[in-house]
């Protein structure tokens, strides 16, 4: 394994860390449930990116043939990451979780809980 | 009442090739496995096919390939935004709800513009109103509501209906 390979696969190993670890910091610190719910949901698709394609290079080179297995991960994760947040979401919504006082229209909120058209009245 | 059906080889052809190729993948194109995944991609379709409707086929696959990757552009891009936003101070952070109007009606494309919507970091597509003619979405950081409900609109909901061409 050439030099030149083994920094690019380092680079995105640790640039993936990296995104992760805001994700992570976003987890703990936003302020409420709704907020809480972007940080996690979105580290798992860049971050996850990233050490997958490091993974994918690095197979490639050491098993002699292109290793896809790392593209199928990736795409169930787009599959059902979306899926998750959105369960994750209308379940918040459903137990009525208390918000931030600074989040605007919260009068949506209530219309989503009901399903109902936001200008209906 | 029970509904005959007609015996079709390939009920979901489309499905039926994904489903060989990924157990090639999975599998790493032994001979085989190509068979046995022959097998599983034409008996599989004949059991899961009635349960669920038609298989929707995008009608623009050039367009398809190029939603795909700008959605991929944008997912890295507002996670540059989101980075930012969680690293700065919580006080300066603006949280809302917004109600995007639909077009689409088909469940297919209402899932991929709703995952799209989900994918890209500061959104999360939160319900769906009774008629599907709403979208209610949670935002991280709102600065122009009407900007942000146009935005979404252009960039995934129009070229998904040329996609699918409804």
């Amino acid at each position: 394994m050439t030099v030149f390979l083994e920094v690019i696969v380092s680079v995105l190993l640790v640039f993936g860390s990296i995104v992760m670890l805001i994700g992570s910091i976003g987890l703990a610190k936003l302020p409420d449930y709704f907020t809480r719910l972007h940080a996690p949901t979105k580290a798992s698709t860049l971050g996850v990116a990233c050490i997958l394609t490091a993974s994918m290079i690095f197979f490639s080179i050491q098993q002699g043939h292109v290793s896809l297995k790392e593209v199928l991960i990736s795409m169930f994760l787009l599959i059902t990451a979306p899926v998750a947040a959105h369960m994750l979401a209308k379940a918040g919504l459903h137990y009525k979780v208390k918000m931030t006082d600074s989040t605007q229209n919260q009068h949506l909120a209530k219309k989503a809980y009901l399903h109902e058209n936001p200008d209906d009245k | 009442m029970d509904k005959i059906r007609k015996f079709v080889w390939f009920p979901t052809p489309y499905h039926s090739i994904l489903l060989w190729l990924v157990w090639q993948i999975l599998h790493d194109f032994s001979r085989g496995h190509m068979v046995l995944g022959a097998v599983f991609a034409i008996i599989i379709p004949w059991i899961v096919a009635p349960l669920s409707e038609k298989e929707a086929v995008a009608k623009n696959p050039i367009k398809a390939l190029m939603y795909t990757f700008r959605l991929l552009i944008d997912i890295a891009v507002s996670n540059y935004d989101v980075a930012k936003r969680v690293l700065q101070s919580n006080h300066t952070l603006k949280p809302a709800f917004i109600a995007v109007p639909l077009d689409i009606k088909e469940p297919v494309p209402l899932t991929i513009f709703t995952s799209s919507v989900s994918l890209t970091p500061g959104t999360v597509s939160v319900e769906l109103s009774d008629d599907r003619k709403w979208l209610y979405v949670h935002v991280l950081h709102l600065e122009d509501e009407q900007q942000l409900i146009s935005l979404i609109k252009a960039r995934y909901e129009v070229p998904l209906k040329e996609i699918f061409g409804c």
